[in-house]
């Protein structure tokens, strides 16, 4: 994990701190007092991973952009949203595959509709990149609200485009229903979530510190002059890594709206609060800490989801708030800030 | 006598002079000059709007802060009153009581907000405020046997401002002097009253302060203003007049729901008319809300001609889509951004020298 690299003895090595991710695993089995029935605990639990993990996927791009260039992005949604289009798109083209019954056909439908959305998103960040953020490095304000701008501009260019309606994004029909093992119930596209977003988190871990790109890109967030006085191009590695970004928020729009089954243009909009209270509670700019953030996030929206809804709205906020009172900088807060 | 009530900050631009004094004269005489109800509402809706966005550009555009949590004061003051006349009777005690009720829990929680978050970086600010508001947001729609939920609250006010009163008996000039009339002359007057008074607060050593944290907040510190105070105080300020907004935009509507005061697409019409108008100019705020709200209601119906006159081009009648009148505005917003950073105001303030 990116935790902050500790000033230690002799070599400075990264240590990781546990006490977020046992607070997870408190907050877990706290629920499964409250809740009592092991059935129960084990769906919510699996729901609570499976949110989580998709949130993840969605805000880790977000707080790796703002780390290392200390840009926020407050269009990200609209990358979420473009995801969630072109999967309706393509899944409409693979139609028949998407509702054969079979496992094979649908994968065939998926995957392709997955692709597109990785790809658009990467895309358009590439383009949102370039042309919206790059005049405006340095300035907060101006960040704010030119991206706000271009996501106005870009949820109006999604109604030419795609039309004003909501439109349904049905999960296949092997991806429907659950297994039953004994009397607990889980979703299968939960656990396909929580596959896909498991393998984000590993490989994302993987390619931060075990590459060289991953090396300079963790060095870039904590002294960005410094791997530039050595002679790397950090605004080529930042094109990349918010690209990467982007295509990850495309990927996460596209599993949400199959989540929901339906895709209107405020899915990014509606993502982007959670998202940053995500990266809030984790610590802006850590990768680490938005994964601890967003498991909290979902496990948190489920559990007091079931156990009393009339709370669950603010749940959310209650959760920044203590968190904050905590850590004011988040669960991981980074070095520079 | 000008200077006085300008607070000394005059247009400095003679087009900007005739501009204002254009619309000041246009809404002060708005149901004289503009007969018929969409004209009147078109009217008190950009009274209600200068008030809004000169209060957000006190944050936005003299103190440096984004806030996404405006219409959530906003909201306060339109619950705040429809509660409070349904509650109790529809009468001025009640609105009082309503609107006192309003602006205290906007202060207590622009105060907090403040507190909790105005010590960090800008963006965070943003950042806690747009998740507030959402919060606020869903709370309000579905508490619904407070709020009515998505629904509102449709409510009566006092007798002297329903539609039905009438003062004179025949009309004067071919209008009827009757309730709406007062209410529109309450919500002129109000929102004229309080304009004022914001400009006074942004031309007074407090404002100056002001400006010199949004040009350097480090060194506004250094010379011994405390930045977080003088932050939050304007935080406060700017949500207590928001809330008055409110309250006046209930007045005259005599209904409260999401979709008019809460919506998150009312905060990008706010950050909008503040951009495009001129940011850190108060008279940014007029303009930038006159320009909007008169487009808004008017520009669809330019639009459909346009569009069914580009019919049989590809793409372009789905551009130029009544709907769409919003994507025209974004592009003008961040161009403006992009190249007139102080809005219109601005750049006709630039033009002169």
């Amino acid at each position: 994990m990116s935790a902050p690299a500790a000033q230690s003895d002799a070599l400075p090595q990264s240590r990781i701190d546990f006490v977020p991710v046992l607070l997870v695993v408190a907050i877990a089995l706290g629920a499964f007092a409250l809740i009592g029935s092991p059935s129960t605990w084990v769906t919510l639990t699996v729901a609570g991973l499976a949110m989580g993990l998709l949130i993840f996927i969605m805000a880790s791009g977000l707080t790796l952009v703002f780390g290392l260039m200390d840009v926020m992005n407050f269009a990200h949604g609209l990358f979420i949203a473009i995801g969630a289009y072109v999967a309706v798109s393509v899944m409409k083209v693979f139609s028949a595959a998407a509702g054969a019954d079979s496992l094979a056909a649908n994968l065939g439908a998926i995957a392709p509709a997955l692709l597109a959305a990785i790809v658009a998103a990467g895309l358009l960040g590439l383009f949102f990149e370039r042309v919206i953020i790059r005049p405006v490095y340095g300035q907060h304000l101006k960040q704010i609200l030119i991206t706000t701008g271009g996501m106005i501009v870009a949820e109006q260019l999604i109604h030419v485009l795609w039309g004003a309606d909501q439109l349904t994004l049905l999960r296949p029909p092997t991806l429907r229903g659950s297994f039953l093992i004994g009397d607990i119930a889980l979703e299968k596209f939960r656990l396909a979530s929580v596959v896909i977003g498991l393998a984000t988190f590993v490989g994302l871990v993987l390619l931060l510190n075990r590459t060289k790109i991953g090396l300079l890109i963790r060095a870039g967030v904590e002294n960005k002059e410094m791997v530039e006085a050595m002679g790397y191009r950090i605004r080529r590695l930042f094109v990349a890594v918010f690209v990467v970004g982007a295509a990850l928020a495309g990927l996460g729009g596209a599993l949400w709206g199959m989540y929901q089954e339906s895709v209107t243009v405020l899915i990014g909009a509606q993502m982007m609060v959670l998202i940053f209270i995500v990266i809030i509670i984790g610590g802006l700019g850590s990768v680490g800490g938005c994964f601890v953030g967003a498991l909290l996030v979902g496990l948190v929206a489920n559990y007091v989801g079931y156990l009393s809804p009339k709370i669950a709205l603010g749940s959310n906020i209650l959760l920044m708030v203590v968190i904050l009172l905590w850590r004011p900088q988040g669960l991981y807060p980074m070095s520079k800030q | 006598m000008i200077d006085t009530l300008l607070s000394g900050d005059r247009p400095r631009s003679r087009i900007l002079a005739v501009v204002l004094v254009a619309i000041f004269v246009s809404l002060a005489a708005a149901p004289f000059l503009f007969p018929g109800t969409r004209a009147l509402d078109v009217a008190a809706k950009v009274c209600v709007f200068v008030l809004l966005v000169a209060s957000y550009d006190l944050l936005l555009g003299y103190t440096g802060i984004v806030s996404f949590a405006h219409t959530m004061f906003f909201g306060i003051g339109g619950y705040g009153i429809a509660i409070a006349t349904t509650r109790l009777d529809p009468t001025w005690g009640a609105i009082a009581v309503g609107a006192v009720a309003a602006l205290a829990i906007s202060l207590a929680l622009s105060f907090l907000i403040g507190l909790f978050s105005l010590r960090v970086k800008a963006i965070f600010f943003a950042m806690i405020t747009l998740a507030v508001a959402s919060f606020f947001a869903i709370l309000a729609s579905q508490l619904s046997n407070i709020t009515g939920g998505e629904d509102g609250i449709t409510f009566k006010v006092p007798e002297l401002l329903r539609p039905g009163f009438r003062l004179l008996e025949a009309p004067l000039l071919g209008v009827t002097i009757g309730g709406r009339l007062i209410t529109y002359y309450l919500v002129f007057g109000a929102a004229l009253v309080l304009f004022l008074a914001l400009l006074r607060a942004v031309n007074s050593p407090f404002g100056r302060v002001l400006l010199a944290i949004r040009e350097n907040d480090f060194r506004a510190e250094a010379l011994g203003y405390r930045t977080v105070t003088y932050r939050t105080i304007a935080n406060c300020l700017g949500a207590a007049v928001a809330t008055l907004a409110g309250v006046l935009y209930a007045l005259w509507l005599r209904y409260t729901g999401p979709n008019t005061t809460l919506d998150f697409a009312i905060m990008i019409d706010i950050l909008l008319m503040v951009v495009i108008g001129g940011m850190g100019t108060m008279y940014g705020a007029v303009l930038g809300a006159t320009i909007f709200v008169v487009a808004q209601n008017y520009l669809q119906d330019l639009m459909k001609l346009a569009s069914g006159a580009a019919k049989g081009i590809p793409l372009l009648p789905d551009l130029l889509h009544p709907d769409r009148w919003l994507l025209w505005f974004g592009v003008l917003f961040v161009l403006s951004v992009y190249y007139f950073p102080r809005g219109i105001v601005g750049q006709l303030r630039t033009w002169r020298t």
